[in-house]
């Protein structure tokens, strides 16, 4: 566990990235997950829980905001978020560990952190999906991911209005463990957005394959070309080459059930 | 720094670091049903409840429970007796060093879910460990409890 010399928990977002601003090695607390496995002497602990991030609301165009310390499982149960994209994002945070764990882990942490095992990027990104970050104001995830990681404060996350539907799957050893592949695939408006996760690289949009199934190409051409474009790397889960072949196999099953549902 | 924690109903000045974790604290005051399992947030010994939710002791810091109400088994004691009767007739409890986090987490789950079935019991206890039982009995009982307080 890390060691901390002051601990603050303050009641606005502004009080906390002033904080943050003030010292070059103070440290941001949301869900603790990660952070508590490590071991670290943290000058100034700034805790995220009491600033009132802990939101999920839809505005009157159909866009969905979700407060960074809203949890995983808020993420799962949420009825706005359950309605989304035929439950996309609800889909892919119920397959995290367990509830217990769920109840603590923050939406805004797994996204901020980039994490290549995360299975919460891969729908946002899959919905194109926007961030608000305090000093650098919104982005959209796409271009956030592509961004080297700064000191920022990422406040919430923004979800545009989706009549369409969406599937995650992910494919992993065992229930709870990381995904050793995840893919999510959104279609709306005529528009298919396929994302790709824990390759074990953070999650990235099968550009090609995107094209070709706009274009109404086969589904077993558009999961072809998904895991032709995009790199895989190897790690005690699963090799490259595995996760490749994985790849073309939950792409065509993604779309499948997403041409079910439609 | 001191702490000031309902814990079970009861108001508790603990002694701690902000940093220490929650499940540390509520051992170091005798509260020992709280088990210290893989302290990485996986298998769910150290379950206990944070205003009614249930969460992983060894992932909160002490200082977010400052001024909450923490729930451990012995203040549901009354609630869990018919499971854990359950458990003990379908033979679910070996070495019992998970029960207390699984029995934290079958309460929650009651007062989530109206009636799971397999599945929903199954997904809801995912983060609940056992290296003795199986499963199985752990199922049954869980599933003869749930049917008998309906």
């Amino acid at each position: 566990m890390y060691r901390v010399n002051k601990y603050e928990r303050p009641e606005t977002v502004e009080a906390c990235a002033e904080l943050l601003r003030s010292s070059p090695r103070s440290m941001l607390i949301a869900g603790n997950m990660f952070l508590r496995m490590s071991n670290i002497n943290i000058p100034l602990a700034i805790d995220l829980s009491a600033c009132g991030l802990d939101y999920v609301r839809k505005e009157e165009d159909g866009t969905i905001r979700i407060g960074a310390m809203c949890s995983l499982r808020e993420l799962e149960v949420n009825p706005l978020l359950r309605g989304y994209c035929t439950g996309l994002i609800s889909q892919a945070a119920g397959e995290i560990i367990g509830v217990q764990f769920r109840n603590l882990a923050t939406a805004g942490a797994s996204v901020f952190s980039k994490y290549g095992f995360s299975d919460v990027i891969t729908p946002l990104l899959a919905v194109d999906a926007r961030i608000n970050l305090f000093e650098q104001g919104e982005v959209s995830l796409e271009e956030f991911l592509r961004q080297p990681l700064r000191r920022d404060l990422l406040t919430e996350i923004i979800l545009p209005p989706c009549e369409g539907a969406g599937k995650f799957i992910s494919f992993r050893n065992s229930a709870g463990d990381f995904s050793i592949l995840n893919v999510a695939v959104s279609s709306a408006g005529g528009r298919v957005r396929i994302a790709v996760g824990a390759r074990p690289a953070r999650a990235a949009l099968a550009y090609e394959a995107m094209k070709l199934a706009d274009a109404g190409a086969r589904q077993e051409e558009v999961a072809a070309a998904a895991a032709a474009e995009l790199s895989f790397g190897t790690n005690m889960r699963g090799s490259a080459e595995y996760r490749r072949a994985l790849c073309s196999v939950l792409v065509e099953r993604t779309l499948t059930a997403i041409g079910e549902v439609e | 720094m001191q702490f000031k924690i309902n814990i079970n109903g009861r108001s508790t000045i603990c002694e701690a670091q902000p940093e220490d974790s929650l499940l540390e604290v509520l051992r170091r005051i005798g509260i020992y049903s709280v088990r210290s399992g893989c302290e990485t947030g996986n298998c769910g010994v150290c379950t206990v409840w944070l205003n009614g939710t249930p969460v992983l002791s060894c992932s909160v810091p002490v200082a977010r429970a400052e001024g909450q109400c923490v729930t451990t088994v012995e203040g549901v004691s009354e609630e869990a007796a018919a499971l854990v009767e359950a458990l003990s007739e379908e033979g679910a409890d070996q070495c019992g060093y998970c029960a207390p986090g699984l029995i934290m987490a079958v309460l929650a789950m009651k007062r989530e879910l109206s009636m799971p079935d397999e599945e929903g019991i199954a997904h809801y206890l995912n983060g609940n460990l056992c290296r003795c039982s199986g499963y199985r009995a752990q199922m049954r009982a869980i599933r003869k409890f749930l049917c008998a307080e309906k």
